[in-house]
């Protein structure tokens, strides 16, 4: 490692708007290969709680990805969705990692993952209503408020549903939006999956979400299964190649927001960076394909803007 | 309304509660929470314990990391610092008993994962120690080198990780002895060094604070410590990074 | 033998600090044979981490068992205990929580 292992550089500062094109996750395995052969891809996004080490390696590499390549920060544990106050010293690791790669965008999730003393590591689900919503759009603006930035939020994939729900997810977040001038980042897996594990339609999905919000598109592999009643469950696993619903409704997406950074997210059975790079291409495609002639509605460079 | 994340959350860790109030879709669909929640925080110990994993084989070690995981989720959204704990418990881990030196190994890997992401810094070379008034020395501290920590292994621990690190090592391992560590990250890959008799000392009062004097002194009860050879060993290794102002 | 509360005489320490930088420079090199235990020796950790957060579930099923019995299957069978034996572990054939 140590003869490919690039020597700590200082941070250029420069905050890199991310193009309305194909990116990917940055893993492990590939990072050599990507320093290496600078492979021609949109941007690359991380797990900001994964750089929240003190030093080290990982920060190396990333410098290293981050000095040619635009970067997606996107946080996994900030508990947005959560009843309670968020956890203020988690914010301020945030806001360490933000301002140490300055990336053209920063992303939630529309869920929880912490309760107590313990964080599950996992995305949970909330019902929608108005005293979630309130909550939400608090911590969505405090979050805005100390990394003095545009974030995106984004739909989360749900196996359940709860009674105390009273709203369409879509409705849930364009309201959001309204609220705190929060960007919305919609993964189109997310949606063909819990469109499928609730029985309402995915297009309708797509065609009623509020697309003015947009700044960043996810899709992704899922995982078939069945539940109690052996009806379709589908699990957002990450674990294989996009499925062919889901190019079909990302074509579809594009077609009502205009270009878009499109990120490729894969996460367990990594494969070899070619493979994610063919599923890239693709995406390059369909951005290319599916916004023909249209201006984008806002892409990545807005969201770069830092506020006043 | 009531906390639908406290209702959530408590089922999630006991997989034999029920599904919790409110929430709709029966025990296969709260199911997908409850197991991405135990399998990915299994993944994550597995992750940070590879060299144990080998050694107890992936059945064995996944049963284990899950008795663990139930009792002890994270309690950070940091996940690079999961699994603290987890050498105790496969300490007192019965089906592992006659395996003396898995805790130790268990204990080698968290400090090296622990070195991995610690804060960068030069090493400090003993040169400008030695360039240092003799007179002044006694009352010299030393900081540190943020990845530097020592470790006493018992029961052939060392070699035992040692020939799950080095693909050089063949034979057979004998899980006999013990070995002072010292594991350090002085640019960007973690070692770790076998410390003479005791330079671990030294190292742990300088990390306190203490003076060189005192440091020196308090080592100096073990048998066989030579400050000269303890010394070579540690700045060798890379396991300053300054000398305190003071 | 000195007690905790007694420092070793500045002389010592002076020799030991100068006698160790001088000993420090030709040690470079046996430093280096011994290679020690350097992680990235191993090529499986070349780029590990330890664990990262997740923002995908899993496919991978939880195993559930309310008693299980282990085969022990790792590389600790391999490992000579003192006692002459090899390392295997103890079935588990307990009940253990599900």
């Amino acid at each position: 490692m140590s003869r490919t292992t690039p020597r700590r550089t200082a941070s250029s500062g420069a905050l890199r708007p991310v193009p309305a094109r194909a990116g990917i996750g940055l893993k492990g395995p590939h990072v050599a290969e990507i320093v290496a052969t600078a492979p021609d891809l949109g941007f690359f996004e991380v797990h900001a709680e994964n750089y929240m080490g003190a030093g080290g390696p990982p920060h190396r590499w990333l410098e290293a990805v981050a000095a040619r390549y635009a970067l997606s920060v996107h946080g996994v544990g900030m508990n947005i969705g959560a009843p309670g106050p968020l956890d203020r010293a988690h914010l301020q690791r945030l806001k360490t990692v933000v301002e140490r790669y300055r990336p053209g965008l920063v992303s939630e999730h529309l869920a929880w993952s912490s309760h107590g003393e313990a964080f599950y590591n996992d995305l949970l689900p909330l019902p929608l209503n108005e005293t979630t919503l309130c909550a939400v759009t608090d911590h969505v603006r405090e979050v805005e408020d100390v990394l003095g930035r545009r974030i995106l939020i984004e739909n989360p994939s749900t196996y359940v549903a709860f009674d105390a729900t009273a709203m369409p997810e879509v409705e849930f977040l364009g309201r959001l939006a309204e609220a705190t001038g929060c960007g919305l980042l919609l993964d189109v897996n997310n949606a063909y999956v819990s469109a499928t594990n609730h029985g309402f339609d995915a297009d309708d999905y797509i065609d009623t979400f509020p697309v003015e919000h947009v700044g960043e598109i996810h899709i992704a592999g899922h995982a078939p299964d069945i539940d109690d009643a052996g009806r379709p469950l589908l699990v957002d696993a990450h674990d294989r190649a996009v499925a062919e619903a889901v190019w079909t409704l990302l074509g579809r997406t594009l077609a009502r927001t205009g270009p878009l950074p499109v990120l490729i997210e894969r996460d367990n059975d990594v494969p070899p960076l070619a493979a994610l790079l063919a599923e890239a291409a693709r995406a390059d495609l369909a951005i290319v394909t599916a916004t023909a002639g249209r201006p984008a509605l806002q892409g990545g460079a807005e969201d770069a803007r830092l506020f006043g | 309304m009531r906390d639908y994340s406290a209702d959530f959350a408590v089922p999630l860790l006991d997989p034999g509660a029920a599904v919790p109030p409110g929430v709709v879709g029966g025990t296969r669909r709260f199911g997908v929470y409850r197991n991405n929640v135990v399998v990915g925080l299994v993944e994550a110990l597995a992750d940070a314990y590879p060299i144990v994993r080998t050694l107890v084989g992936e059945e064995f070690f996944r049963a284990a990391a899950r008795l663990f995981v139930l009792d002890n989720p994270p309690k950070s959204p940091v996940m690079l610092d999961y699994g603290v704990g987890f050498a105790e418990f496969l300490e007192d881990f019965e089906p592992a008993e006659r395996l003396t030196y898995l805790a130790d190994v268990a204990r080698i890997e968290r400090a090296a994962l622990d070195a991995y992401h610690a804060a960068d810094a030069e090493p400090l070379a003993i040169a400008t120690l030695a360039a240092i008034d003799p007179d002044r020395l006694e009352a010299v501290r030393l900081v540190p080198h943020p990845a530097a920590r020592v470790l006493a292994t018992r029961h052939g621990a060392a070699a035992v990780w040692r020939a799950h690190t080095d693909p050089g090592s063949a034979g057979p391992v004998r899980a006999e002895g013990d070995a002072d560590l010292v594991i350090v990250r002085p640019d960007a890959d973690v070692a770790a060094h076998v410390l003479p008799a005791g330079a671990l000392i030294l190292f742990a009062m300088l990390a306190e604070g203490n003076t060189l004097g005192m440091a020196a002194a308090a080592a100096d009860e073990v048998a066989g410590f030579d400050l000269q050879a303890a010394l070579v060993a540690l700045f060798a290794a890379g396991a300053f990074a300054a000398i305190a102002e003071t | 033998m000195p007690s905790l509360k007694t420092p070793l005489s500045a002389a010592l320490i002076a020799a030991a600090v100068v006698g160790a930088a001088a000993a420090t420079i030709p040690s470079a090199h046996a430093a280096e044979k011994e290679k020690c235990f350097g992680i990235a020796l191993s090529g499986q950790n070349d780029c590990a981490a330890g664990p990262g957060t997740t923002c995908a579930g899993t496919s991978t099923r939880d195993y559930q068992g309310n008693a299980w019995k282990l085969v022990p299957a790792g590389t600790c069978t391999t490992i000579e205990l003192p006692e002459g034996r090899m390392g295997s572990l103890e079935p588990l054939t307990r009940d253990l929580p599900g």
